[in-house]
């Protein structure tokens, strides 16, 4: 993957600079950043790239709202710094569809109704898509354990799981 | 938000010197406590950050009796690793207890060890008063609505909890802590790391400025392979504990012969209670035996009204956790 740009370098001297590039590939495009580096990979996504897919709910590690796959593993995008997603690879919502056809969980939650409101709802399908790769979804009880990172205040669980539960029982996505 | 510098150095020698050299600088790894507390509770401002999720910090490596964890080793790694699962039930256990697996994911072993309280007050920039964050200023919780906070190691000065649920089988394991100064390198055990808030609210740890985690080192006592977390929290997923214990066991017959006792939800630094311990060893397998080393684990408590019930709760933890790995009549 990509070098760590310049400015990130471990440099110390000259004015303290407070941007950074960042080469990040996103649903597998590369896009090239210049951001402040305070910005997350939330506000990356949502406001520099228009992929509003992802959510912010708390905005503090609390609701899993924000849930994406960072290298393939679920993460949550307002904890993490846009800086560090350099030369590394981000899964959305958006990049969840392939040749126009959902994937097998969003199917499932259409199916089994498995939202009201819908905020939560895309970090609830990426935590599942991972979870389903992490071979936890044996149970109702291990889909409720490890999906427990992810709240929806709506009260949607039990069409949640059934929806995972039908996806697991499929062979999994 | 103030602005601040990001770096990522290639080398450990490399990150220590760039905090080193510099008062405002800090350390980023997972920064699921870091990045929470500088950019949404604004309580930490480091003019500095220095990344070292890319140094060579990562992975597990067995050398005889001793399981070496690189300090960027995730949770959800050291979780997974089949060695943990069959020589340390406890501290598999209380992976999977704490956070969520995306928390787990990005949090690393070294991070959790130097996680901060979740104590409200402290992380609440418009609280005054906090001895941890503003020493002297005094301290808003003993006053305040308290209950997830610390009733050992406290004091009308601070009762912050440490929330770790790992750190509480890793002190009953003699846990070592491997350290990159400026100066050079150092091991640290466990059990001498933290700083117990009753003795200096501020001080947390015995880390310098720059100092380094770059791995810890498990042993593997044959004990800890009888081992066990409970944990006991207002919902059943996804919550800091109210209190919970770590316990290994060892039984020769109906007398225990070694035993392993720590607790966690409860004090400022996680608490190894050696007093159970002697309690324990040596005794009968006894529901009086267990029940008198809760007594001996929770000594002096430090209680406001809000933390009272956690004296009672704490010791039924511990009796719950021991009747599980030795099962006794009522």
């Amino acid at each position: 993957m990509a070098r760590a740009p310049s400015n990130a370098s471990a440099a110390s001297s000259g004015p303290p600079r407070t941007s950074v590039d960042v080469a990040v590939n996103v649903n597998g495009d590369v896009e090239l950043l210049r951001l402040d580096n305070r910005v997350t990979l939330l506000d990356a996504l949502r406001d520099e790239l228009g992929l509003t897919g992802t959510k912010k709910g708390c905005d503090q590690g609390a609701c899993g709202a924000c849930t994406v796959l960072l290298d393939g593993k679920r993460v949550l995008s307002c904890l993490t710094l846009a800086a560090q997603c350099d030369g590394r690879e981000v899964t959305t919502v958006e990049g969840l569809m392939h040749d126009g056809t959902l994937h097998p969980v969003q199917e499932a939650f259409i199916r089994h109704d498995a939202f009201q409101c819908g905020y939560c709802t895309p970090g609830q399908v990426m935590s599942a898509v991972a979870l389903l790769k992490e071979g936890r979804a044996t149970s109702d009880e291990e889909i409720r354990e490890f999906m427990s990172g992810n709240i929806c205040r709506c009260g949607a669980y039990p069409n949640i799981v059934a929806a995972i539960r039908e996806v697991a029982g499929n062979g999994g996505a | 938000m103030q602005p601040f510098e990001y770096m990522r150095p290639d080398d450990a020698a490399g990150a220590v010197a760039l905090v080193a050299e510099y008062p405002g600088a800090q350390f980023l790894a997972g920064g699921t406590t870091e990045l929470d507390l500088m950019l949404k509770d604004g309580v930490i401002e480091p003019e500095r950050l220095v990344d070292i999720t890319r140094l060579p910090l990562r992975g597990i490596a067995r050398d005889g009796d001793v399981l070496r964890v690189g300090a960027l080793t995730t949770m959800e790694e050291l979780a997974a690793d089949a060695t943990v699962r069959g020589r340390l039930p406890f501290v598999h256990e209380a992976l999977l207890a704490g956070a969520s697996t995306q928390l787990r994911n990005m949090a690393t072993i070294g991070g959790n060890l130097l996680q901060r309280t979740r104590c409200r007050y402290f992380r609440d920039a418009a609280v005054a008063a906090c001895n941890k964050r503003a020493p002297g200023s005094g301290c808003a919780a003993v006053r305040g609505a308290a209950r997830m906070h610390a009733i050992l190691g406290a004091s009308e000065r601070c009762i912050a909890l440490h929330a770790s649920d790992l750190c509480v089988p890793l002190v009953a394991l003699d846990a070592v802590v491997r350290i990159q100064g400026a100066d050079g390198e150092r091991s640290v055990p466990l059990t001498d790391f933290y700083i117990p808030a009753a003795a200096d609210p501020s001080a947390e740890n015995v880390l310098a400025h720059s100092d380094l985690i770059t791995a810890v080192d498990l042993p593997l006592p044959p004990v800890a392979a009888h081992s066990g977390y409970l944990k006991v929290r207002d919902r059943v997923s996804y919550e800091f504990a109210l209190t919970s214990a770590a316990v290994a066991l060892r039984t020769e017959g109906a007398t225990i012969a070694e035993a392993r006792v720590a607790l966690g939800g409860v004090g400022t630094i996680p608490w190894r209670a050696r007093e159970a311990e002697q309690a324990l060893t040596g005794a009968p397998v006894s529901l009086a035996t267990f029940r008198a080393a809760a007594e001996a684990a929770i000594r002096d408590p430090f209680t406001v009204p809000g933390t009272a019930f956690k004296v009672e709760l704490a010791k039924r933890t511990v009796v719950r956790m021991l009747r599980t790995l030795a099962p006794v009549p009522s």
